[in-house]
Parts: structure tokens; C-alpha cells; sequence
């Protein structure tokens, strides 16, 4: 069982990945692919950069796989997240999971998907046409809400 | 802007009462660019990430609010109030956006 979450700094090999997680028990098996696209709330975006903090990453990432082999009857899944710079149309991130059946199967990568946009410590900078670029999420304070009692994790 | 802040918990062992914590951080993405740096070893009285992340904004004009961010003390998501020790590795993470 491969149940991981790796990065890789390298094109991700999805045909190698597939056949990894190839498994006599499942009768389906769902991957999604996130692809790097030319925009982004309406700006030509040239390209993309992925940073992470590692360590944590890594450990974040496999809990979230390990939480789809819990919460759904899955016989394995594996997410390997691309570092550094993309351009267009290159594969930024890739989710299998394998199971005896499909239902189990689309959830699980969905489930994969949104944990990992929400919880991994990775970050994406957009370089925009023009030259100048920008951290997703991170270029503009909350104006609303003043600094107090920070939320706990 | 100066301020005096009131420590959640007096040093158990100290009697000094400038008693500092050495801490090792790391910054990533907006931070480390805005820091010019991805990392450093500090001592500071901030023995919070709430009161260590105010002195970091002091320091590098940080604009993120502690509300946006979380934090990881030796590699593990943590606290805002958890006390820190000299030794602690500290690492302030923006909103992340990856998948």
C-alpha cells in the first residue's frame, strides 16, 4: 500500500503513479489533475510557482491521505504535489485513489483535493503578464478584522 | 510603536527579569520575501507566537494579521499561546493556496 503524499520537483510521472496503485481488490479508480491555466480572477497569469514548508507539508498530507483510508472504503490512494516553477498546461498536482467501487472512489479524490487546498503548507505565486506577480491569498490584510485573540491551529 | 508587554507566565527558573527566549525561524513564501531572508536565529523576550509574531511585524512590516495566519512550533501546527523555549523552531504560515 502506497498511502503517501510526496512533492516532486520533477515533471509528475502519472502513468507510474497509476500503475502504483494498481490493486487487485479495486474495480475503479479515480485520479484528478491540477493543471497550471493561463488565468486567474481575471488576469493573464504566465506561470506558476509552488513553495512549501516541507516538513510540515508532508506530515499534513499524509494524515489527509490516511483520513481517506479511513473515511472511505478505498484500497489505496497518493498525491504527489509539484514544487517550484510551472507553466502553462503542466501539472501542478496529482491525486489517484483505488477501490473496489467507483463511489468510494470519487469521493475519496475529491475529499483528497480539498483537504490539501486547505490545509497544506504549500503557496503559489502568479506571474502575471507585465512583470509583476503576486502570492495567492497573501497580498492583502483582512481590513475587517482587528488583530486580538488569533485562532488556535 | 513601543509597548510593554505583560508575559502570560513568569520564566519558572529565572530570576532575571529580562529573560529572553532564543528562537530559530523560518520564513516562506511572502514572508521570506519580505523578510529578505528564509531563515534566523533570534532572542527575543516574545515567548508567544501571539507576542513573537507582533514584534515580527514591528520588525519586517509583515502586513498579514495574525487571524490570517497559523503557526508551527518544531514542525507541528500550534497554539498561539503556547510558551516557547530557547531552542523552539518557529515558523509563521500565510494562507495557503496550493492543489
Amino acid at each position: 500500500m502506497n498511502s503517501s503524499f510526496r512533492f516532486s520537483d520533477t515533471a509528475i510521472d502519472s502513468r507510474a503513479l497509476q500503475a502504483g496503485l494498481n490493486h487487485p481488490t479495486a474495480g475503479g479508480f479515480v485520479a484528478f489533475e491540477g493543471w497550471v491555466r493561463n488565468h486567474n480572477e481575471g488576469r493573464p497569469v504566465l506561470r506558476l510557482e509552488y513553495e512549501a514548508f516541507t516538513d510540515l507539508a508532508i506530515v499534513e498530507g499524509q494524515k489527509i491521505v490516511d483520513e481517506a483510508l479511513q473515511k472511505f472504503s478505498i484500497a489505496d490512494a497518493a498525491c504527489v504535489h509539484r514544487v517550484g516553477l510551472l507553466e502553462i498546461g503542466d501539472m501542478a498536482v496529482w491525486i489517484g485513489v483505488a477501490a473496489a467501487h467507483r463511489g468510494a472512489a470519487f469521493d475519496a479524490c475529491r475529499f483528497i483535493i480539498d483537504e490539501v487546498k486547505q490545509r497544506v503548507p504549500i503557496w503559489k505565486k502568479e506571474h502575471y503578464v507585465g512583470g509583476d506577480s503576486g502570492w495567492i491569498n497573501c497580498e492583502a490584510p483582512l481590513l475587517s478584522r482587528q488583530p486580538s485573540e488569533y485562532s488556535d491551529g | 510603536m513601543i509597548s510593554t508587554l505583560k508575559s502570560p507566565d513568569p520564566a519558572p527558573s529565572s530570576s532575571n527579569t529580562a529573560s529572553t527566549v532564543s528562537l530559530h525561524l523560518q520564513y516562506f513564501a511572502v514572508f521570506r520575501e519580505q523578510a529578505g531572508k528564509s531563515d534566523e536565529t533570534i532572542d527575543t523576550r516574545a515567548n508567544t507566537p501571539t507576542l513573537l509574531y507582533a514584534e515580527l511585524q514591528r520588525r519586517y512590516g509583515f502586513k498579514l494579521i495574525g487571524a490570517q495566519l497559523k503557526v508551527a512550533v518544531n514542525n507541528t501546527f500550534c497554539d498561539w499561546h503556547q510558551l516557547l523555549k530557547s531552542g523552539d523552531r518557529v515558523t509563521f504560515i500565510p494562507p495557503v493556496a496550493g492543489g
